[in-house]
């Protein structure tokens, strides 16, 4: 199974240990991973700001890179959820196509197509799961609370597979973080009350970390437990499901 | 005018307040989870509904003519307006005609859209509003700030004092019990007197010719059935095919709202009581462009519940006076950039795109999704800041070329690691509250080229 | 052009390609085992009040006590006694004192306890709305599960005017508090009849 890497821009810049992480445990879930070099961003900063038009560069640059993969992987819901709702390429149509059917998040890839049921990692602390919006309400890693629906959470199942971790859940579970692409500086304020509401609640939980699968709303978190001085980290779910004893 | 984000910032600046007008709504949005939650078919009835608004709009004409053709036959006058002003100047008609001077009105989003009691004012003419929030805000001369809730960010001691101010309430007494009873004496007067009532509509049936209006407080009511003149006014997609739809529009509108399983009263108006005249106004305000933008259409499917507002994790936190608009919330950031797209162009991004909205909707309105194109259409429209536009050209130009992109990585990671000054300052809209991350010696793909190149 | 034709065309040319109307199926949407029971329950939680009775004869009572205390009593069923036919003249200023009506309800809905009454029920529009205290009678078997199965019992174009009320008046608009008599009724109970 050839899997192709894709590594959100922010990521490769500022968090590449998350990266490391995808890599590692991909391999040692056997999959065949390969990271195409010539991979920059994929357009959701400018698209969600309104200017779509603007991303074309990077949709025919993105899928340059990605062609002939059967999976292309990624730990970003988000960016995921762009690739699959807008990756457009005149050029090669098919191949954008195929691209957008064919990316995964991360946990989704491990829990429906690699079917993982067992995962030798331990990570013995206290972890709050912070649910990320484009992930769960756009890729449906798990249940919202507004639907109706029976609950289940991708991300969490393959959390419980972890030895020695205490897993806790924010009274509102799938309230948004406020990081929201450029939402987070050009509404700066109601973006960071928004952050700082969802750390008071899994504070209430004596975490020592906050995880989650989106790499931007844990920056995001970060950024604020950082200037408040907490002593709780954020953490990439990659890293410990990574992570060994 | 002040912008969103200013506007919120002002909101937020108070923060245990914004904390308690968070708590408040999220309580609304949990009562909401749980009327849903006992109802077995939730999902299938937000889809029953979604599809009966969906052929409703693509037959609207036809309907439109049924329902005026009925409400004639019923004895009713319509009228049709074709924006605000015309919906005024109608209703200034009939109070003139009638040289009428007492008016209540129950709640109507769309005379608050229209800008009624100003206009109404300007011609020295006093609405009373009758609905117990409205007429808080109406004392206070602001608008509502929630459409169902038009008070909710309000605490008991700002009605207290409002009241004390005008109703002679005892000063420094906050109970709402205390609170409501007065406003309730209050306004028996004013029902008691009134010549003429205005109310809203939350469905007209093109079947019958007739409407149904729903309140908690039975006020459109006491005024409709006590004035010797009735005006209901509805957009024109309040329209819906049979009165049996009614049924699954009503099981959904309150356990959305407030998660009640029905409001106390759902009025059923078909004809005038003996010696009244009813009137209908049918507003198009800009509806009848927004049915002709295909990606935002169905927008026109909204029944004012609200929920969106209250499950809004941005509307919580900014209040419903920064949209500065009288509907508010991820709807009004959808429904107001057609009706002016210049004031309005910073609504679509008071968003995080987050989706709760989306799914909480009685009749599966696609909110997020319509943010997501609005922010298009505004950009594309060249309603926005030209610096914003230049950053995104640069960012573009950079992301799209591989080369590029890893030098200014190597560039801005390194200016970052050496001159933290240089990006850690007030300009900084990230800085201000959060750290920036802290930057790391490589990125993954120097990593990669070292760990995994051949 | 006037406004009407102004719209009317405009609407016409921007509504969207013909879709169908979804068939609703009232028997596939929820049933209650004990529909009066449900009834009861919903009622109470929304702060009215149910009573189960046998017969008339409690009601009649009741309707007779009421009276004789010289209140604005008004009552508007037959099997009870004298209606007061002559409310149905009366202006909001002479019946901004009554005390209580009496009115026949045609369907109760189990799902939210609510009780439909139809104009020649209640006499005077006004009476159910302006009374301080609302009593409603329904039969038992004219208690239906949902909704849906209340619009198939009644005719919405049959009279002039008709309401589903579903107990007392009630706002919660300051802060959210609940508060039970807005500007209806401060109380509504609805008598059953087994």
């Amino acid at each position: 199974m050839r899997v192709g890497l894709f590594i959100p821009c922010y990521i490769d810049q500022f968090y590449p240990q998350v990266a490391i992480a995808t890599l590692q445990l991909l391999e040692k879930l056997g999959c065949n991973v390969s990271f195409p070099l010539q991979q920059t961003c994929c357009g959701q900063p400018m698209a969600n700001s309104g200017f779509a038009g603007l991303s074309k560069g990077c949709d025919k640059n993105f899928v340059k890179n990605f062609s002939g993969f059967d999976y292309v992987v990624a730990p970003s819901g988000s960016c995921v959820l762009h690739i699959k709702e807008h990756l457009e390429d005149q050029g090669h149509p098919k191949e954008a196509e195929r691209i957008r059917n064919n990316v995964y998040e991360l946990t989704e890839f491990l829990t429906d197509i690699l079917k993982v049921q067992h995962i030798n990692a331990s990570f013995p602390h206290s972890v709050g799961f912070h649910n990320s919006c484009h992930g769960q309400r756009g890729l449906h890693l798990s249940s919202m609370t507004e639907t109706m629906l029976p609950a289940f959470s991708k991300p969490e199942q393959l959390l419980n597979m972890v030895k020695g971790i205490q897993l806790s859940n924010p009274e509102r579970r799938d309230e948004c973080c406020g990081f929201g692409g450029t939402f987070c500086v050009f509404e700066e304020a109601v973006s960071v009350k928004m952050g700082k509401d969802r750390i008071k609640e899994h504070e209430v939980n004596a975490v020592e970390y906050i995880t989650g699968g989106d790499v931007s709303c844990l920056m995001h978190l970060e950024g604020i437990l950082k200037r408040k001085g907490s002593s709780v980290k954020t953490i990439h779910i990659a890293e410990i499901l990574n992570s060994e004893l | 005018m002040a912008k969103h984000a200013a506007l919120s910032e002002k909101f937020i600046a108070d923060e245990p307040r914004t904390d308690w007008h968070d708590e408040t709504l999220w309580f609304v949005r949990q009562k909401r989870d749980k009327a849903a939650h006992g109802l077995p078919g939730w999902e299938q009835l937000r889809e029953l509904a979604s599809q009966i608004k969906n052929h409703t709009l693509s037959n609207l004409e036809k309907y439109l003519r049924q329902f005026e053709q009925q409400a004639k036959a019923n004895g009713i006058t319509v009228h049709w307006a074709a924006d605000g002003d015309e919906h005024n100047k109608i209703i200034h008609d009939i109070i003139r005609k009638h040289n009428i001077e007492k008016i209540v009105k129950s709640k109507s989003m769309l005379t608050e859209e229209c800008h009624l009691n100003e206009y109404l004012l300007h011609q020295g003419i006093e609405v009373v509003d009758t609905d117990l929030g409205e007429r808080i805000v109406q004392f206070r001369k602001e608008p509502p700030s929630h459409i169902v809730l038009p008070a909710i960010h309000l605490k008991k001691q700002d009605v207290s004092e409002t009241f004390h101010k005008y109703l002679q309430t005892e000063k420094g007494n906050n109970d709402p019990q205390y609170l409501t009873e007065a406003a309730r004496q209050h306004l028996r007067d004013k029902f008691i007197q009134s010549e003429l009532a205005i109310t809203g509509v939350n469905f007209a049936v093109a079947e019958t010719g007739g409407f149904v209006v729903c309140t908690n407080e039975g006020n459109a009511d006491m005024g409709a059935h006590t004035a010797a003149v009735h005006i209901a006014c509805m957009g024109f997609e309040k329209i819906i095919p049979k009165a049996e739809h009614l049924a699954v529009f009503l099981r959904l509108l309150a356990r959305s709202a407030t998660g009640q399983a029905i409001t106390t009263y759902s009025s059923h108006f078909l004809k005038a009581r003996r010696g009244q005249e009813m009137h209908i106004v049918i507003v198009d305000n800009g509806r009848s462009k927004q049915l002709g933008r295909k990606d935002f259409r169905n927008s026109l499917k909204c029944i004012r519940c609200a929920a969106c507002f209250n499950t809004c994790p941005v509307y919580r936190r900014s209040g419903g006076h920064s949209y500065h608009t009288a509907v508010a919330g991820p709807l009004g950031s959808i429904i107001n950039p057609n009706m002016d797209m210049k004031a309005n162009a910073d609504l679509p991004f008071a968003s995080t795109l987050c989706g709760s909205c989306s799914n909480v909707c009685p009749v599966k309105i696609d909110i997020h999704e319509q943010l997501w194109k609005w922010r298009q259409v505004v950009v594309a429209e060249g309603y926005v800041d030209a610096s914003k536009k230049t950053g995104m050209r640069g960012m573009a130009y950079i992301l799209a070329k591989p080369g590029m992109y890893r030098f200014a990585g190597k560039m801005g990671r390194w200016v970052m690691r050496t001159f933290p000054f240089m990006i850690n300052n007030k300009l900084n809209a990230w800085y201000k509250q959060r750290e920036m991350p802290e930057v790391p010696k490589q990125s993954f793909r120097d990593w990669y080229l070292k760990n995994r190149g051949k | 052009m006037n406004a009407r034709e102004k719209i009317l065309n405009a609407i016409a040319a921007n509504q969207p390609e013909a879709v169908p109307l979804p068939v609703i199926d009232k028997d596939t949407v929820i049933s209650y085992n004990d529909v009066g029971m449900q009834f009861n329950t919903m009622l109470e939680s929304i702060g009215g009040k149910a009573v189960c009775i046998q017969d008339l004869q409690v009601l009649k009572e009741s309707v007779n006590a009421d009276k004789a205390t010289g209140k604005f009593i008004v009552n508007t069923i037959e099997a009870l006694g004298e209606v007061d036919e002559y409310v149905s003249s009366l202006s909001a200023a002479q019946l901004e004192k009554l005390e209580k009506a009496y009115i026949k309800g045609t369907v109760g809905v189990a799902e939210n306890g609510a009780v439909w009454i139809y104009e020649s029920q209640m006499l005077n529009r006004l009476v159910p709305f302006i009374c301080q205290h609302l009593v409603l009678v329904i039969d038992k078997k004219d208690i239906v599960p949902t909704m849906h199965h209340a619009y198939a019992k009644i005719d919405t174009a049959q009279e002039g005017f008709g309401v589903f009320i579903a107990g007392p008046s009630k706002t919660a608009d300051i802060e959210q508090s609940l508060v039970i008599g807005a500007h209806g009724a401060r109380s509504a109970t609805v008598y059953i009849i087994e």
